[in-house]
């Protein structure tokens, strides 16, 4: 019987079906990932057993800190091209009497996150170099009768773009009465339809138990 | 993970001519793959946030038009209080009555609290649109899923006696309130249900209920 024999070397590993597994996740991975941009204010939804996923476009969204201020968001438009940041920060602009230079518009149109700033102070806060000194600048945007610019912002939204839809993301512990002055604002400005943005949770309902 | 690599010698010390592809050693390739990976799994968010839709109705612009009007029997009143607490009363009180104002009952979010208040008003309806989901899980009925959408609606729509219920917040209640009840009505079924400004009386009877003393300064706000 012939012996058997061992091998000399040491035994290599083939590493490409390894690498080619790793090249196709990652692809996935790079593709499908949304970096989350942090808000200017940090906010932990309710629940609620809805599944409908959030609208991509066509959004205005009001993030409701549980200090109670107000910060706003567009999106661009389902083409960037339709740039509609740009122009209802003009439209803004023209109402209180601001002229927003190009390079400020492009500023605002690329600003990742929700914006709550007076738009008095608007022209400081695109100026400023980094986010750390913007960050000063979020006070909230101001919403009471004497100088209502969430509605001011509400209405050149919808008119610079009249499919958008009202999306509200508060904190749980956000006080009710800002909730009810956002959804006045609104309902003034003839919005109806609103979509509170909550996170999932199941709910199991025994109908035995409830019969008795 | 370095590898070692032995170098073959043939005889004499030469080295033999390459009969093979050179080998590449790709373990740095793996190494900042997983690495790479590990990051993204890390910052993707894989779960996008839901939605919750809401309508709200018209404002009355005209101080002289009057809200519609809801038959009294059933109309069961929601009011979201201080401290996670909700309080239920049935019916609708008018502002004269404020001296025999009727009795809260204090419940809370639980599935033991509010849940089964809501169960209890809408058990035929219920009863229906659970009996329907059952058909169509067990297969007995097959239709799209935007079909069963439509027709829970339409179940919904048909019910006729099931509770009206009007949801109205206390100053101090908080966002999260808001969601929950809305949150409970969807799992209950509730057919009709709206949200609506909280009168004064009501505000002091949820004072009275959680024993808050009045300021004197409630407003129908």
């Amino acid at each position: 019987m012939p012996k058997i024999k061992l091998p000399t070397k040491q035994p290599r590993i083939d590493m490409t079906p390894m690498v080619d597994t790793f090249c196709v996740v990652l692809t996935f991975l790079m593709l499908t990932t949304q970096m989350r941009q942090p808000e200017p204010a940090t906010v932990d939804t309710p629940f609620s057993i809805s599944e409908t996923p959030t609208p991509d476009f066509n959004t205005m969204s009001f993030l409701l800190s549980p200090e109670g201020q107000v910060f706003m968001n567009f999106d661009n438009g389902p083409d960037t091209l339709l740039k509609y940041r740009p122009k209802i920060l003009t439209e803004m602009g023209k109402r209180y009497g601001i002229e927003f230079t190009e390079k400020q518009l492009r500023e605002f149109e690329k600003f990742p996150s929700s914006i709550g700033v007076p738009i008095m102070q608007m022209q400081d806060f695109l100026n400023a170099k980094d986010n750390t000194s913007r960050k000063a600048f979020q006070a909230g945007i101001p919403l009471d009768s004497a100088d209502n610019q969430l509605a001011m912002w509400v209405l050149y939204a919808r008119q610079v773009n009249p499919n958008i839809q009202a999306c509200i993301k508060g904190d749980a512990k956000t006080p009710f009465p800002v909730v009810k002055k956002v959804l006045d604002i609104l309902q003034d400005k003839n919005v109806k339809k609103f979509n509170l943005i909550t996170s999932l949770e199941a709910a199991k309902i025994n109908l035995e138990e409830i019969q008795q | 993970m370095a590898e070692i690599i032995q170098e073959e010698k043939g005889k004499d010390g030469k080295k033999k001519t390459k009969k093979h592809p050179p080998h590449i050693d790709m373990t740095p390739m793996v190494d900042l793959m997983c690495l790479l990976i590990t990051f993204f799994m890390l910052t993707t968010a894989f779960s996008k946030a839901k939605i919750m839709e809401i309508v709200l109705p018209d404002k009355l612009k005209d101080p002289n038009q009057e809200a519609p009007r809801i038959s009294a029997s059933r109309t069961q009143n929601i009011l979201l209080g201080p401290d996670n607490k909700v309080y239920t009363y049935p019916g609708n009180v008018k502002p004269e009555d404020y001296n025999s104002l009727p009795p809260l009952r204090e419940t809370d979010f639980s599935a033991t609290g509010i849940r089964q208040i809501l169960l209890g008003w809408n058990r035929t309806l219920f009863k229906k649109i659970d009996d329907f989901n059952q058909q169509v899980i067990s297969g007995k009925i097959v239709i799209s899923q935007d079909s069963v959408q439509s027709a829970i609606r339409k179940l919904k729509s048909d019910d006729d006696t099931g509770p009206i219920v009007l949801i109205k917040a206390y100053k101090e209640a908080t966002y999260g309130n808001f969601v929950d009840i809305l949150d409970e009505m969807n799992i209950c079924g509730v057919a009709h249900y709206m949200f609506v400004d909280i009168a004064w009386y009501e505000d002091t009877m949820i004072e009275i209920a959680a024993g808050i003393s009045s300021t004197g300064t409630t407003s129908s706000n």
